[in-house]
Order: structure tokens, then sequence, then C-alpha cells
């Protein structure tokens, strides 16, 4: 690990002020000090912002909840409100990484946390994510584990997260502090698509803190989150859905399909929810949503079987759902 | 700013006064400062488990954390356990059911379970929990799910297994 200086943030306004071009946040550490011992990132400074009281689980004027940046992840899908309101983010949590991770990994942390694509951790790689420019070793590399949905040229690494794709599938926010003040950015949009520039992952400007992320109020019907891996437990997604589904008189009044593991931000299914919005619930339906849903995928030489993945674990997640209801 | 940092830390009971960089891990501060060697380095990178310690009561990997931001916490290791009510069944019960071969995963393994058991006690749910609103019995897939974090490249799952099930029924 390289050397760097070392500052524990007063609060907010002070983090913010330190934090420079050569500067990383340091919450939870799971992910960058691990990257930060490989080098595949080398800050000069550390601003240690995890004594910030940014910790609590509160309610909402008008019914949502707002999910501290430091609350931690077990925290969270602890919290009696949300395994009450919000299973479907509390079913994510539970399935991300391990006990011992979750208790240290924070809300913030997880929202920005880096790929594992293995060429991104390999410094003897190209990698335009690492090294804008240098190439992309996965193109025609080991890539069974790569996107199929959102890539680019450039780079076809996955976002790593269950946590963002529930927060997607919930229409939450994401606020941010800068050096000019507050601003409030939609889940959806915080991630970017890699495109020419993967390396930029974020709208994050120089020095912008995450502090929160709101949660809309509860939406009646049924939603779940589920899971795919290699091994039972303890693995990172290979296919992930992130659904709710409400039904009304055998009809779709409202449906929101998420899905990661498939691209570089959590995926969110516009199409195939429009397609469900007022249809009749029933298994044509949802076969039609998840044909929509893998639609445009452009599977490498190793990750075909995604685009199958996915499609039938968006058929069969809708499927379950709408038998609850 | 660069250089070391300093980092007043109780580990088992002991309060300890350290100047460290801030790149030392807790793993490496418990094993390579204090010589309290029972702690073990898996992976270093968070993926094994074998680097499990109580820090104010929560299990977390060592290797993940800085030593520095661990100022001010009560940090409890594998060596604590022979004292330690729970703790100390567990290690009988390891012994009677073959929770081990090679022994390497033992000590983040015990301190797992500690952690584990209290998480259980507490109500906090797992991927396995059906019924987000209750309280969910301690199945033999509870156990495993929630002792997912640390692996056993042996292979002592059932006799960990089995440990966990008499500690908790007793």
């Amino acid at each position: 690990m390289r050397e760097f200086a070392y500052v524990r943030a007063a609060d907010v306004s002070g983090a913010v002020r330190l934090a420079g071009p050569r500067a990383r946040y340091l919450a939870g550490a799971t992910n960058l000090f691990d990257l930060m011992r490989e080098e595949v990132e080398t800050p000069e400074l550390v601003v240690d912002i995890s004594r910030l009281p940014l910790s609590a689980v509160e309610d909402l004027p008008g019914g949502g909840l707002r999910l501290g940046a430091l609350a931690r992840n077990s925290q969270v899908a602890a919290d009696d409100r949300v395994r009450r309101r919000y299973p479907v983010l509390a079913r994510a949590l539970l399935k991300g990484a391990s006990p011992q991770l979750r208790n240290r990994a924070t809300v913030g942390g997880n929202l920005l946390q880096r790929t594992r694509c293995r060429y991104f951790y390999d410094l003897g790689a190209p990698c335009n994510k690492r090294v804008p420019g240098a190439g992309c070793a996965a193109l025609d590399g080991f890539n069974r584990a790569h996107a199929v949905l959102g890539a680019s040229r450039s780079c076809v690494a996955v976002h790593p997260s269950d946590m963002c794709v529930a927060l997607a599938a919930l229409d939450a926010t994401v606020n941010l502090t800068g050096r000019d003040g507050e601003r409030s950015v939609p889940i959806t949009d915080f991630h970017r698509l890699p495109g020419e520039t993967p390396h930029q992952e974020t709208v994050l400007r120089e020095g912008e803190l995450v502090t929160s992320v709101d949660l809309p109020p509860e939406q009646p019907g049924h939603g779940d989150y589920v899971k795919v891996r290699d091994r039972a437990s303890y693995a990172f997604a290979l296919v992930s859905v992130a659904a709710s589904l409400r039904v009304e008189n055998g009809r779709i009044t409202r449906a929101r399909v998420a899905l990661g593991g498939v691209a570089p931000k959590p995926w969110r299914a516009y199409a195939a929810e429009q397609l469900l919005a007022g249809a009749a619930a029933g298994e044509a339906a949802f076969g039609r949503a998840a044909e929509e849903a893998v639609a445009g995928a452009t599977p490498l030489e190793q990750n075909a079987f995604k685009v199958e993945l996915a499609r039938r674990l968006v058929r069969r997640t809708l499927i379950e759902l709408a038998g609850r209801s | 700013m660069t250089g070391h940092i300093p980092l007043h830390l109780h580990v088992n009971g002991q309060a300890h006064d350290l100047s460290l960089d801030p790149r030392v891990s807790l793993l490496d501060c418990l094993r390579e400062h204090l010589n309290l060697t029972g702690t073990k380095k898996g992976c270093d990178q968070g993926a094994c488990g074998a680097c499990t310690v109580l820090a104010d009561g929560e299990r977390i990997n060592s290797c993940l954390t800085p030593a520095v931001q661990c100022d001010g916490m009560e940090i409890v290791t594998v060596e604590a356990m022979a004292g330690h009510e729970l703790g100390g069944k567990v290690q009988e019960a390891f012994q009677a059911h073959d929770g081990f071969q090679c022994g390497y995963c033992t000590s983040g393994q015990i301190c797992s379970i500690v952690a584990m058991l209290a998480e259980h006690h507490d109500g906090r749910p797992s991927a396995e929990t059906r019924d987000l609103t209750a309280p969910a019995a301690l199945t033999d897939a509870e156990i495993r799910e929630r002792m997912a974090g640390n692996l056993c490249r042996c292979g002592a799952y059932n006799g960990i297994v089995a440990a966990v099930r008499e500690v908790a029924g007793a």
C-alpha cells in the first residue's frame, strides 16, 4: 500500500473542505482499504468520515425513510421499518457480502463500491477504468461475470451492489453535500454508463459527499429481491432482480423491475415496466416483460447465459409476486 | 500529516496506547504489534473470515479494518474466549463435534459464532429468514447462512453446525 496522509473529519463541512482531487473518503473501509492495498486506489489523502453523525435511520415527513450514509448495511437490514415497509431492500442487503462485512459496510460506501472485474484489480492488465485509454482486457478475456446490458467497447465491468438494485426499484434519492451546497440525485441518475469514460462512475463532483439516501413512502403491493450466484451465499450476483408489483382486480397497476449483475450500473428495466402497467396479471404479460427486460443485450463470448438467466429470473419473480397479490 | 497516528485500543480488557502507520490493519496490529497471534490471516482481502474479531461486540473482518479506525473501541479476540461464558462453551462444543481439522479458520469461527448467537438473540434476520417481521428459529439452514462469512477449507462445516446447534440449544 502506498503512503498517504490520514485525517479524521470533524464535521461534514470540514470533510468537504479537505477533500481535493487526490483525496478519498473512508467510511467502513471494506472496499477502499482493499483497493489501496492492491494499489488500484492510490489516494494522497484519506479523510476518515466514519465518526461523522450520519448513521441514523429516520422517518421522513410524509412517510418516507432516510438512511444515513454511514448507517451500516447490517443496521439497515435489521431496522424494523425497513423490514416491514421496504422488504426488497432488507432482502438485498442480507444477500450481499457476509455478516462481518455488512457490520462495517455503509450505505454511502455501498453506493460507491467499485467493480470486482479481475482486470480492474490486476495492475498487469490493461483497464480503461483504472488507466483511461489503456484498453480493456475483459473484452477478449475471461468475461463470464461481465455486463450484457449498458456496456461499451471501453468497459464491460458490472456494478457489484445488491443494495443499489433494490434502491433503483424503490425510486430512492441520493443526498449530497459539496463545496457549493447540497443537492439530491435520483438513484437511477447517480451512476453513469461507461461510454468512453468508464473511470467516471458517478455524477459526484470533486469533494462531494454522500450524506444520506431517501426512500419514498411505502407503495402498496409486493416486492422481492432474488439473486442467483455461483454458490449459496457470500458471492456476487450473476444475475439479480429487484421487483415490485401491485395488482388490482387482476390488472397490474404498478410495476418496478431492476436488474443486478448484468450492467455497469443498477439497471432499471423501464420498457418492461411500461409493458406491465395496465396489463392483465398473468404469465403472458410476465413473459413479454421478461423478454423486454433483456432486449438489446449484447453478450460477450462467455456470458450469453446471463441473458437467458435474467429473462427467466424476471419472469419467475413476477409470477411469484402476482401469486402473493 | 503523513506518518504515525496515536491510537487507544482496548483488547481483551487491556488498554493499549499505540502509534501506528494508518496502513496497518487491525489484524496486523493485533498480530505484529500486540503479539496476539490467535487471530489468523487467511486471504487478507475479506473473503475467508479467518481474521474475525469482535469490535464493540460486532463481528468484523480485522484484515479490512484500518487499526486507526478502531481508536477507543473494545476489541475481543479468540485469546479471551476461554474466559468468556459463551466463547468457552463454543470451544468445548468444537472439540466434542470435530468442528475443525487443521484449525486455521477456528479462531475466526469461534469469534463469529459468539457474535452470531448474539445477533440471533437480538432478533436480527438473515437471507434465510422467511418472515422478516418475526424472530427466526435457528435451523441448520439459518446457521449455515449466518456463518457464510467463515470459510473452512478442510470442510468441517457439519461439525461446526453441530457445535452451534448444541450451544444454541443449551
